[in-house]
């Protein structure tokens, strides 16, 4: 018998957190708003569309996730709630402040989504509890946007600290530690199966008649059986909430398959003009996207649809799949392929509501290998492409862009609620009496 | 009595000019090649890239004493403890204001520092928080942006 079985003499545990900002939106509103410090908030989807962050406040008056403002405007704006419409500058450069702050504190992080990131805490000495408690008061007293921290020994497990201390937020102050196996026990006793990362609605039905109904359930369930009867991305996150660390953090975001820009129109469209300047408008931005990878595409799928909700509107939806004559990063190639589509897919008589440009069969340039007779991008098509990048760098989005883009389109988004880009429009700073 | 030559107009725009202009003699070379490093940042000098950095447009004259004046862009540290005799962002009642933190530990006075405004005493019923230190400058002069 070797002799280096002992405890302790194994690689070190692996201790994974996750830090998750609450209400994300709602509070970056809040930030240059101090006067709404308790004032119930939603923010709007796209077009002000739907709830898609809400405060605990909002929550109190019943407001759910993802709710129709026209169904609840009346009610909750009685109420004295509050309503934005989604402000992506100030929201991306709020959430680049916390992961700074964040970045400084832990040995190696994984930025998930635009409020929530991993960190890899594995072999950190000292308190794991008061380094989580220290990052959320560095958190806020930088940004003053409030997190949760969840830690434990796996990504998943991590993920599901983070509901604990979301949930429980008064008793836990906000971060929760389940590495000792006995509170994991309980804590995934306690929580259902939906809740853990990765289980969607449609699975948590199907486990349920397994008679899978909690997170424990989950992570007693054989992985075997598991694997055969949904897949090994299911088996894995059963292993995890075991403790067995199956997922690492990852560091860049691998290149996208495919780059979509659609859109709701601000109103109903009829024509074809406005409708071409919005689908120019989608394949110049897809195409911004698509160099901002590094890649080329192949195909360009465009397509147009009416609402589908209002019964006494005749409907339509149509797509078409364009080729390129060569993969190309070509905003040029790209917009014109787009607008070739649309006139073969446009039909008159018709109240559009969205467009889409959809780009596929993407490669990495360099990647593909050229067919010796085949045309390729010319390099005078790069060289365009690297200006016109550059010049929208340094004096904003849009100065350069091909002349069927309008710079203030009729059909643009509603965004009737917006605040202002408090902290990346120096025209439109928060503005304090002196 | 001193003279003075005119030479002409100074040339403005155009140029970007390095930190260190070496002159180069023909056949010797410039010494300081090998020092010119970067450009000086603003970013840099005001720690502007730190998460805790904010910058607001002051509205208002009270605080122009101190050469704070109305239109002027301050630098605000967040996450700055607040010290009495600081500049900072108070926030009474939900309205932002930069001024002077003055009082002890059982009285907040905000005081400006300009005689057109009396002190502000902050009653225990007002709510009050400092929202961020204020710690540097940025005043754009004619033709600047």
């Amino acid at each position: 018998m070797s002799a280096c079985a002992g405890r302790g003499a194994t690689v070190a545990d692996r201790v994974f957190a996750l830090i998750d900002c609450n209400a994300f939106y709602c509070s970056c509103e809040r930030v240059f708003r101090p006067d709404l410090a308790r004032v119930p908030i939603v923010v709007l989807s796209n077009n002000d569309g739907c709830v898609v962050s809400r405060t605990s406040e909002a929550k109190a008056l019943g407001i759910k996730m993802g709710e129709p403002w026209f169904q609840i405007r009346k009610a909750f704006e009685a109420a004295g709630g509050m309503a934005f419409s989604s402000n992506y500058a100030l929201y991306g450069d709020m959430s680049e402040r916390v992961m700074t702050v964040i970045e400084g504190l832990v040995p190696a992080l994984e930025v998930y989504s635009i409020d929530e990131a991993f960190a890899e805490l594995t072999g950190v000495l000292g308190d794991l509890d008061a380094l989580g408690r220290e990052i959320r008061a560095q958190v806020l007293a930088c940004t003053g946007i409030p997190t949760g921290v969840g830690i434990g020994p796996s990504k998943t497990l991590a993920k599901l600290a983070n509901y604990a201390a979301k949930r429980w937020q008064k008793q836990t102050g906000g971060v929760v530690d389940i590495r000792d196996p006995e509170r994991r026990a309980k804590l995934l006793a306690a929580t259902p199966v939906g809740e853990v990362w990765g289980v969607g609605r449609r699975l948590t039905a199907r486990l349920g008649e397994l008679n899978i109904k909690t997170a424990a359930d989950l992570a007693a369930a054989d992985a075997w059986t598991l694997r055969k009867q949904f897949s090994v991305v299911l088996e894995k996150t059963a292993r995890e909430l075991r403790g067995i660390p199956c997922l690492e953090l990852d560091g860049e975001a691998p290149p996208k398959q495919e780059i979509c820009c659609s859109r709701m129109f601000g109103k109903r469209l009829h024509e074809l003009p406005p409708i071409r300047e919005a689908v120019a408008t989608y394949a110049a931005r897809a195409s911004e996207k698509l160099r901002a990878q590094g890649s080329v595409c192949k195909r360009v799928r465009v397509s147009i649809r009416t609402g589908m909700f209002n019964p006494d509107e005749p409907k339509f939806a149509r797509g078409v799949m364009c080729e390129l004559p060569y993969p190309s990063d070509d905003t040029r190639l790209i917009t014109h392929a787009a607008l070739a589509g649309l006139e073969q897919i446009y039909r008159p008589g018709f109240a559009f509501s969205k467009a889409e440009v959809l780009l596929l069969d993407l490669c990495q340039r360099g990647e593909y290998t050229d067919d010796l007779f085949a045309p390729t991008q010319p390099e005078a098509s790069r060289q365009v492409m690297a200006v016109l990048d550059a010049v929208n760098a340094k004096w904003g989005r849009g100065t350069l862009r091909p002349g069927v883009v309008p710079p203030a389109p009729g059909w643009g988004m509603k965004r009737e609620m917006m605040s202002r880009s408090y902290t990346t429009d120096v025209d439109a700073l928060w503005s304090v009496g002196g | 009595m001193a003279s003075v030559s005119i030479l002409g107009p100074v040339a403005t725009g155009g140029a970007e000019i390095p930190y260190f202009l070496p002159s180069v003699p023909a056949g010797f070379p410039s010494p300081a090649q090998d020092h010119i490093e970067q450009r000086i940042s603003l970013d840099e000098l005001f720690g502007l890239h730190r998460p805790q950095i904010y910058l607001a447009r002051v509205g208002g004259d009270s605080l122009q004493g101190l050469g704070i004046l109305d239109g002027d862009l301050v630098l605000i540290d967040k996450a700055a403890k607040a010290r009495r005799g600081d500049v900072v962002i108070a926030c009474v009642n939900g309205e932002p204001l930069l001024k002077i933190m003055g009082g002890d530990q059982h009285q907040v006075i905000l005081l400006s520092a300009n005689p057109k405004y009396a002190p502000r005493y902050v009653l225990e019923a007002e709510d009050f928080q400092v929202w961020g230190v204020y710690v540097g400058l940025c005043r754009q002069g004619r033709h600047c942006g």
